[in-house]
């Protein structure tokens, strides 16, 4: 089962490397991860997008508050909470094209970013399913590259 | 006003004096020599140099689990630190206090593939409690005070930390914490009260109740309130490899050690039970054998101090996160207000144990023409009055030890139990002997462990570190043999040490005192002798070469199919005794 799990950490060099360390060492998953400063600037955010049973989860949870720079752990499968991505995809858009891939995007609310005589780059925010939609429209003009940020989730008030 | 500065080295010494550490286990080189000059002018703190770094962290090793104290090795840069990751990772498995101080090249060359250069905090960050890369000589008190706080708190470990030589020579004041807070690191100490509530409850009703004890308790300084726990509630007790001396190994509710090499007793008891008491220990595959099969019909109580233990390998029905002796102060009180019939409701379960221990009691056979490992171990505990300090290194020889020697008191036994570390064994009771000049402490190798770390002979000699070592040499990789023997159709590969040195001529190469048995009648003597040297001694064993570690659960099996020695009395009149 896939689970968010958002990580307080000290912002330390080498915190990041402690804690993908610690899924590669002990064989967990990480699907996504994604890190930033919070607004306290000695506090960083980390959201880790991970898949595994609950005994598994269980363990990456607890080992995750095991390590001494790791401030607070929360699954946000316990919460509700506000999931999204943002993904940079460039497609084809030869000028049999354009108009169309110029509609899907607005249908997902993308934004074109660049544009060149063949080709879009369109960034799209949203969540997993959105992204995953776009995508999928937009196979059959041909996407040249896509580019991830990974999941951020933050709990609703 | 401000302070006088001081350089990072003195730092470091004052640093030390305030934790009242009373010796330094230590290698020099180039990145800190400037340490090395400090510490040749002060009398606080005595300075044993190993002749291997590895060797010098197994020694504060040893030093830190005979003591409870925090060990404390300083090695060099590159190499230096690279030589100590074994004995981290050691110290890590086993969860033992060390702080461990690696120099590095100067900050500005860090990353530069510079001379003796080693990233060693991400070289380290997987076998220790957490490392430290001091970048400003203005944190070092600081971080030090911390490296031994998160070193002895909450599940003890090592804590490496890592100077650069510009943090070692450049000045600050020195102001040392009283004491220290880390918001991201905050143990748990006392148990659940519903959750300790729950236990007495669940031990109260228990028929066929065990106790299993491992090294938390030791840890934990928790032996007292176990032996109460005991005897409160008339509780069979076992122990793993690391548990050895947490409970009184000739208690009449001991069942000795349980796992792949435990006594049958031990692993009927908690195969059959209804009821374990997990303490401290953290059910290792050792420990359980085939997960499955384990204890089919028990509740489990697991009572931790590190959470990720709890539930990691099995099932756990009242799981209780803290201090191993915090908790059981706290399980007792709730136990004497419970009135069971203990003894009368359990004694069917009793009655039960007692026919597993005369089914299938601990043994071997003793013959006259050849040594036997066990016997060697036997008459060590008679002649010591079980009161040594028993260090052991990997293999054969450290299983006869932890089942032929009885440990009524903790801290009298050290071993590598998780890593499994060929070559601890002398380095870490030179460790021992340090911190007790006034016990006697025997180090029990094998000829293929003491080998790994002989170097050391030097280090005991010149400091006058006066350690007996038992080698109970039967010239192969035994263990190995063993499994060999078992499992892989008598195929020997790479176990044969036919050409082991002459240990006798070796330890006098040294300058320290050699002694070899052939006989059975020698053993005695021998030992009597080791015992009266004021010297390090190496007592050279011949022993059964074929010899084998039983009762035995095999790999893949569950932990009541144990299998037995068959008494393959053929193989020894093949022995030509040597020497």
């Amino acid at each position: 089962m896939k689970h968010i799990i958002s990580v307080q950490v000290e912002n330390k060099f080498g915190v990041l490397s402690r804690v993908s360390g610690l899924f590669s060492g002990r064989g967990f998953n990480i699907e996504t991860i994604s890190v930033g400063p919070t607004l306290d600037p000695t506090i960083s955010m980390m959201t880790i997008v991970t898949t595994g049973d609950d005994r598994i989860l269980e363990q990456i949870l607890k080992q995750l508050n095991k390590l001494i720079d790791v401030i607070k752990v929360t699954d946000l499968a316990e919460k509700e909470f506000v999931e999204r991505e943002m993904c940079l995809i460039k497609v084809n858009a030869p000028a049999e094209h354009r108009a169309e891939a110029l509609r899907i995007a607005d249908i997902f609310r993308a934004r074109v970013v660049d544009s060149s005589q063949k080709s879009y780059t369109f960034q799209v925010t949203g969540d997993e399913k959105k992204i995953a939609a776009m995508l999928e429209l937009l196979r059959p003009i041909g996407i040249k590259e896509i580019v991830r940020t990974g999941k951020v989730a933050i709990t609703r008030e | 006003m401000s302070n006088k500065e001081i350089t990072g080295a003195e730092i470091l010494l004052e640093c030390l004096k305030k934790e009242k550490i009373d010796t330094l286990f230590c290698y020099p080189g180039g990145v800190v020599l400037k340490i090395f000059d400090v510490l040749y002018e002060q009398k606080d703190i005595r300075v044993i140099l190993p002749r291997h770094e590895q060797g010098g962290v197994h020694m504060a090793d040893g030093y830190a689990r005979s003591t409870g104290k925090v060990g404390v090795a300083l090695v060099t840069s590159g190499p230096g630190a690279t030589n100590v990751v074994t004995a981290l990772t050691t110290a890590y498995m086993d969860s033992i206090p060390l702080v461990v101080f690696t120099g590095q090249v100067p900050t500005a060359l860090i990353g530069n593939d510079a001379f003796q250069e080693a990233d060693i905090v991400g070289i380290t960050r997987p076998c220790t409690k957490y490392n430290i890369l001091v970048k400003d000589v203005k944190d070092l008190a600081q971080l030090i005070k911390e490296a031994f706080y998160i070193a002895s708190t909450g599940r003890p470990g090592p804590v490496l930390v890592d100077l650069p030589r510009d943090v070692v020579t450049n000045k600050a004041e020195f102001h040392y914490p009283d004491k220290v807070e880390i918001r991201s690191y905050n143990p748990t100490v006392y148990g659940n009260k519903w959750q300790i509530k729950q236990a007495a409850e669940a031990i109260a009703k228990a028929k066929k109740p065990v106790a299993y004890i491992g090294g938390g308790v030791i840890l934990s300084n928790a032996a007292s309130e176990v032996l109460e726990f005991a005897e409160i509630t008339k509780i069979p007790v076992t122990h793993t490899l690391m548990g050895i001396g947490g409970f009184p190994g000739t208690h009449p509710l001991s069942l000795g050690m349980l796992g792949m090499h435990g006594t049958y007793y031990a692993n009927m008891s908690i195969h059959n039970s209804d009821l374990i008491v997990a303490i401290g220990a953290r059910f290792d595959d050792r420990v359980t054998g085939k997960v499955e099969g384990f204890a089919p019909e028990a509740k489990i109580i697991h009572i931790d101090v590190d959470p990720t233990s709890i539930r990691k390998n099995v099932r756990v029905d009242i799981p209780i996160v803290g201090d191993v002796k915090h908790v059981l102060v706290e399980l007792n009180k709730e136990l004497h207000h419970i009135k069971e019939p203990w003894e009368a409701i359990r004694k069917s379960w009793y009655k039960q144990i007692d026919a597993w221990r005369e089914e299938h009691p601990l043994t071997y056979e003793y013959v006259d023409d050849v040594i036997k490992p066990q016997f060697v171990v036997q008459k060590l505990y008679e002649i010591t009055h079980g009161d040594a300090i028993v260090v052991t290194d990997v293999g054969q020889h450290q299983m006869w030890a932890a089942q032929y020697y009885k440990f009524d008191k903790p801290r009298n036994w050290c071993t590598s139990g998780g890593l499994g570390t060929m070559g601890y064994g002398f380095p870490a009771a030179i460790g021992a002997k340090v911190a007790h000049p006034d016990r006697e402490v025997f180090s029990i190798s094998g000829d293929g462990s003491i080998q790994m770390n002989i170097q050391e002979l030097a280090t005991s000699v010149e400091n006058n570190i006066p350690v007996k070592v038992v080698i109970l040499n039967n010239r192969y990789l035994g263990m190995v043999r063993q499994w060999q023997e078992l499992f892989y159709s008598e195929r020997y590969s790479s176990v044969d040490l036919g050409s082991t040195p002459d240990f006798v001529k070796l330890a006098e190469a040294y300058g320290a005192v050699g002694l070899r048995a052939v006989k059975p009648t020698e053993v005695e003597p021998v030992l009597k002798e080791a015992l009266k040297a004021k010297k390090t001694v190496f007592m050279d064993f011949v022993t059964a070469r074929y010899e084998k570690v039983f009762p035995m659960v095999p790999a893949g099996a569950s932990i009541h199919e144990m299998i037995f020695g068959d008494g393959k009395k053929k193989e020894e009149k093949k022995l030509k005794v040597v020497k």
